[in-house]
């Protein structure tokens, strides 16, 4: 049984597009919005400004965040900045270019009608957080800064010093905050979303636990949006935060859910290296680095000289060797392959060989270390904190890790599943950023969902689809209590003898080597053996401590892991049957002469939705044609 | 390395709690302080013991999630850091570290070292924003902000919220959360026309939570991960003695 | 009336009053510091600068009240503040280390306890002679009042104590106060900080130099 999947994209020109799908949706009468009530699981850009916005419509919104406070989602870590097609810098830029250069740094696999629009809306969300005090980067006289950022020609990225993230997420939050005193929201902090319940086709609530007292609780909607974020944490290391999980996507998922491209992953190429055995998460130093500093590695392996030894023609700046236009700026996935090429070379730096460095001693020289303090001090500060090394004076050593996925929930233009009711927004769905996503667009696109898309397209929903009231007594989220109730019980009842992240250790090392930077079948068939030997062991040898009636955060850890081993399997799944390269997923198989990476539009050019199709079974794959009627397909090329 | 640790352990909110002490063996310098505690954590696991609780969630010194009082110092030793940003290098083999949560009567003990910190929140609701609905926003450029006021604002606004200044303040006082955010929309064109009303409720709401008084120590300042400066409480009071004496017009 | 009592109840209020009432104080006290500088020049000059000030009549007693009022609304409001902060940390910390309390600022309590019994005695004992440790009191004649007074150890010994408690007291109060009523410019380093320990100093200076010359035999 496969399912229709139709994306429903609105006909006319792409610029005509949103205008005209936003006169043709159904509204909801004013009076009745607060008769509406709506789930929002996740506080941060997309879950806190959609919840914020809905509010402020007249819906009864409800928000839930697993975190202290809907303050501390992970949007708040986001470091660079934020696109936007302003063109306050007459540099060039357009909504049309920002919606190419999307397109094309997702190596087109993604839809020109979302796209655009994403590029559309980067305009009017400056200007809706300018007016909640954002305080973004000014110029003297006043107006607005902006930098270029991540392989972009024009200067288009917004930026709060390297806090952008945060001082959206506040904004966001102050609006939330803003709308829970008026009544308007109820926050439910410290709550995980376990299950989701589906009635008649159609999502209606969610069985969350509460952290603090480990109740377990329903929650009945007319309808139900994700924002829970990416499943970076999947490979165990990522700049992710710890609490970062799959699992409210993945019940969904399992409640009918159709997961699109879950291979497409982004590794970021500046992160600061592992340094040992024990270390809980790798830290970004923003992209933004990179427009100043020199990548380079020694063109002798096995060079263990001071990196200062070592003479100006021994070393290989290889970013700017094998892409003389975009240099350093190469985009992510083009610049994490060749860290990681040289590193294979055994040109790699640092006691693990696995690292390069980024060199700020021509920047300074140039500019003055004035400058770069002020550009990047707070960078520097943390990097010399973590390290204990000072990059004034030393190279700092980069290395990629996982970031962001852009894979997750399949949506339709509507935001919304192929399960009734079920939207899903930001980093959990897989819309607009394709096989790749560009440096500043993460922010971009959950706000444009929060604010902007959903707040819209749930009205639409909710006039259409008029769905009858229900409440938490029906007998489908007794049963998915029982399941969630059976499920806890069950991790605390093994008492086995390894820890949770001892397991969670060991498939992030499978899913690193067989399904990392480059993928080739082999090893993702030894993976696809793997992590179902270890899945097997874990649910018989894991050790969860406690109980269930109290803060217990090895046993919501044990719930997140048990979920991700599921995911890395249909994530190695999907990358195995892509036997393309195209984006973040780099197929050995399937790579230029030089070694690029090499796409095959004849017959991938679609985007792989799975679907799940019961316990121990092969995932059904379906497949929705991606369209290109605007942009002309083209090999990406940074040369 | 080897520490000794004595840390604070408290089963649940009505629980007694206790400081109990543990053996930290074989720590390298290059872990995080969190990542020590996980490695703590791990070995009570497989003794079979209850591990310590703690908060922590970006571990890259943003989101404000982790705390701890290390040796009666907010966030540990080094200044201008988060406790998840410490590293072991701060300590010496052999140290004795005492580990305890945040103690306000305002942020209660939720288990161990996690306490409830929702009074910030609420402090936020009062008035920590600009009514600025979704849709309503004119041009981003039509508003100009002096680069010195923007780069004032943000210096306030970069608090976490971590509540590091209320666990360093002999008073327990939230004056300098309360105060960073009066600041950050208060230096702001934006923030004009609410400036007044939200330095009132703000600082009422404050009160309601039953946080301590401003006694000027500066014990937040050198607490806060964003090294926050108090002169944004002289601000706030400003703020405040304008808005109720003279009335919240701008 | 209504936002009057918003504004004290509210702590930053009771901080304002303490502030401003505290800064009245400081005033006093500098002009009394200077004044008992007087009793340098000889019995003269500091009896007729008491005569002249009872001559103000009215005046003085204005003076007076304001002053009564001022340390009474002090009192009241650090009580309160001191009562709502100690009920802000129910439980202490097992360990805690300040950083960068000063002295000053961590005596404000005790010494201003302190302070307010000497208060109380000193009035007793210099203006109405209540308490006449020498066993005399001329109400006319300041300067015998208070030779006779110094020259017993321990009087002078606790007037000298007081002023320590005072010159701390000032030192934390007189910048924190211009803090508190909100009008000190934003600076890494204020000027009020230096000012602040000028006026200390300066003024225990002052009023610690009387009992000290007394006792040494420079005033007799």
């Amino acid at each position: 049984m496969t399912l229709r999947l139709d994306a429903r994209i609105p006909p006319g020109s792409l610029a005509e597009k949103w205008n005209r799908h936003r006169f043709e949706m159904k509204l909801v009468n004013p009076a009745n919005k607060r008769r509406h009530t709506i789930i929002v699981v996740g506080s941060g850009l997309a879950g806190g400004a959609a919840a914020a916005t809905m509010s402020e419509l007249g819906y009864n919104v409800k928000c839930f965040c697993f975190q202290d406070s809907p303050r501390r989602a992970h949007s708040i870590a986001a470091q660079g900045g934020i696109n936007a097609a302003k063109n306050y810098q007459n540099d060039g830029d357009s909504i049309y270019r920002l919606f190419y250069d999307t397109i094309k740094g997702g190596d087109f696999r993604s839809r020109e009608g979302n796209v655009y629009r994403l590029a559309e809306l980067s305009v009017n969300i400056i200007d809706q957080c300018v007016a909640q005090g954002v305080p973004f980067a000014r110029e003297y006289g006043g107006l607005l800064s902006n930098r270029s950022f991540g392989g972009a020609q024009v200067s288009r990225t917004f930026y709060a010093r390297g806090q952008t993230g945060q001082q959206l997420l506040l904004g966001a939050y102050q609006a939330l905050e803003c709308q829970i005193a008026r009544g308007g929201v109820t926050m439910y902090p410290r709550t995980e979303m376990l299950d989701l319940v589906v009635i008649d086709g159609k999502a209606r609530g969610i069985v969350v636990r509460n952290l603090v007292t480990g109740a377990i609780e329903s929650h009945a909607a007319d309808a139900v949006v994700l924002a829970t974020g990416g499943y970076s944490n999947l490979f165990f290391l990522s700049t992710n935060a710890q609490g970062c999980n799959a699992t409210a996507i993945w019940r969904a998922y399992k409640r009918g859910a159709a997961f699109a491209n879950p291979c497409f992953t982004q590794i970021h190429p500046t992160c600061i290296p592992v340094s040992g055995e024990h270390q809980s998460k790798l830290t970004l130093m923003s992209e933004s680095l990179r427009n100043d500093g020199r990548v380079w590695v020694s063109k002798k392996p096995g060079d263990k000289r001071d990196p200062r030894q070592i003479p100006e023609n021994e070393r290989d700046y290889f970013l700017e060797r094998k892409y003389p236009s975009f240099g350093n700026l190469a985009p992510r996935d083009i610049a994490s392959r060749a860290v990681k090429e040289v590193c294979d070379e055994g040109r790699g730096v640092g006691e693990s060989g696995l690292g390069v460095y980024l060199d700020f001693a021509d920047a300074i020289k140039r500019l003055g270390i004035d400058v770069i303090r002020e550009r990047y001090g707070n960078l520097f500060e943390m990097y010399q904190r973590i390290t204990d090394e000072n990059p004034y004076e030393v190279p700092m050593r980069i290395y990629p890790a996982v970031h962001y996925t852009m894979g997750g929930l399949w949506v339709d233009y509507n935001l919304m599943s192929n399960i009734e009711g079920l939207h899903v927004t930001g980093e959990a769905n897989f819309s607009d950023h394709g096989a790749n996503r560009l440096g500043a667009s993460a922010l971009m696109q959950g706000l444009a969902d929060g604010y902007f898309i959903i707040p819209n397209t749930i009205g639409d929903y909710l006039a259409s689809s008029k769905p009858q009231k229900v409440d938490t007594t029906h007998a489908a989220f007794k049963a998915a209590e029982d399941e969630v109730e059976e499920r806890t019980k069950r991790f605390l009842s093994i008492k086995g003898k390894r820890t949770v992240a001892s397991f969670h250790r060991e498939l992030g090392q499978i899913l690193w080597h067989n399904c990392g930077m480059s993928r080739n079948e082999a090893g993702l068939r030894t993976a696809l053996r793997k992590i179902p030997e270890l899945r097997e062991e874990f649910w018989r040898n894991v050790n969860v401590p406690g109980s269930d009636v109290e803060l217990n955060q090895a046993l919501e850890k044990a719930g997140r892991v048990a979920d991700f081993f599921e995911l890395g399997e249909l994530m190695c799944l999907d990358a195995l049957h892509r036997t393309e390269s195209c984006g973040g997923h780099f197929r050995e198989e399937s790579q230029t002469p030089d070694g690029e990476a090499l796409r095959d539009d004849e017959n991938f050019a679609y985007v792989a939705a799975w679907q799940f199709a019961g316990e121990g079974k092969i995932p059904v794959l379906n497949k929705e044609p991606l369209v290109f009627e605007n942009v002309k397909l083209s090999q990406r090329s940074y040369k | 390395m080897n520490l000794t640790l004595h840390v604070w352990r408290q089963a649940g909110p009505k629980a007694p709690g206790k400081m109990v002490v543990y053996q930290a063996t074989d720590i390298s310098p290059d872990m995080s302080f969190l990542e020590m505690l996980d490695v703590v954590n791990e070995r009570l696991t497989e003794r079979g013991e209850v591990p310590i609780a703690f908060d922590h969630d970006c571990r890259e010194g943003i989101c404000g999630m982790c705390s701890l009082m290390i040796n009666g110092v907010a966030h540990g030793p080094m200044k201008g850091t988060a406790t998840c940003q410490l590293h072991m290098r701060s300590f010496k083999d052999g140290d004795t570290v005492y580990i305890e949560p945040w103690r306000a009567r305002a942020f209660p003990v939720i288990k161990d070292l996690t306490v409830d910190r929702s009074a910030l929140d609420r402090i936020i609701q009062a008035g920590g924003f600009i009514t600025a609905p979704t849709g309503g926003a004119q041009d981003a450029n039509t508003i100009l902000v002096p680069k010195e006021s923007v780069e004032s604002a943000m210096d306030a606004a970069a608090c976490i919220g971590c509540g590091a200044c209320v666990a360093a303040c002999p008073n327990a006082s939230a004056s300098l959360f309360t105060a960073a955010k009066v600041t950050h929309l208060g230096l702001l064109p934006q923030g004009q026309p609410e400036r007044y009303r939200r330095a009132l409720e703000m600082v009422d709401q404050m009160d309601l939570e039953n946080f301590g008084s401003c006694t000027l120590h500066g014990e937040c300042q050198e607490a806060c991960p964003k090294e926050i400066s108090m002169d944004t409480i002289t601000r706030m009071n400003r703020d405040f003695i304008r808005g109720r004496l003279i009335g919240t017009r701008a | 009336m209504g936002s009057l009592r918003g504004f004290y109840g509210s702590m930053v209020g009771k901080k304002v009053v303490m502030g401003v009432t505290g800064l009245i104080g400081v005033g006093f006290v500098i002009l009394h510091s200077l004044g008992n500088l007087l009793v340098f020049r000889g019995p003269a000059a500091i009896n007729s600068y008491s005569h002249f000030l009872k001559s103000t009549g009215e005046l003085l007693w204005a003076l007076r009240i304001v002053l009564i009022v001022a340390v009474i609304l002090h009192v009241i409001a650090a009580v309160q503040l001191t009562q709502q902060s100690r009920a802000a940390r129910p439980i202490a910390y097992t360990k805690q280390e300040r950083q960068v309390a000063t002295v000053a600022s961590r005596t404000m309590r005790w010494g201003g306890a302190l302070l307010l019994v000497f208060i109380v005695l000193h009035i007793l004992h210099f203006t109405t002679g209540t308490i006449k440790p020498a066993g005399v009191f001329s109400p006319d004649d300041v300067y015998a009042n208070m030779v006779t007074s110094f020259r017993i150890w321990w009087v002078a010994l606790f007037y000298v104590v007081a002023m320590l408690a005072l010159g701390l007291h000032l030192f934390h109060g007189a910048w924190s106060s211009v803090r508190s009523i909100g009008v000190s410019p934003p600076s890494p380093q204020p000027l009020h900080h230096r000012i602040s320990l000028a006026i200390a100093l300066l003024v225990w200076a002052a009023f610690t130099a009387v009992p000290l010359a007394v006792v040494a035999g420079i005033v007799r």
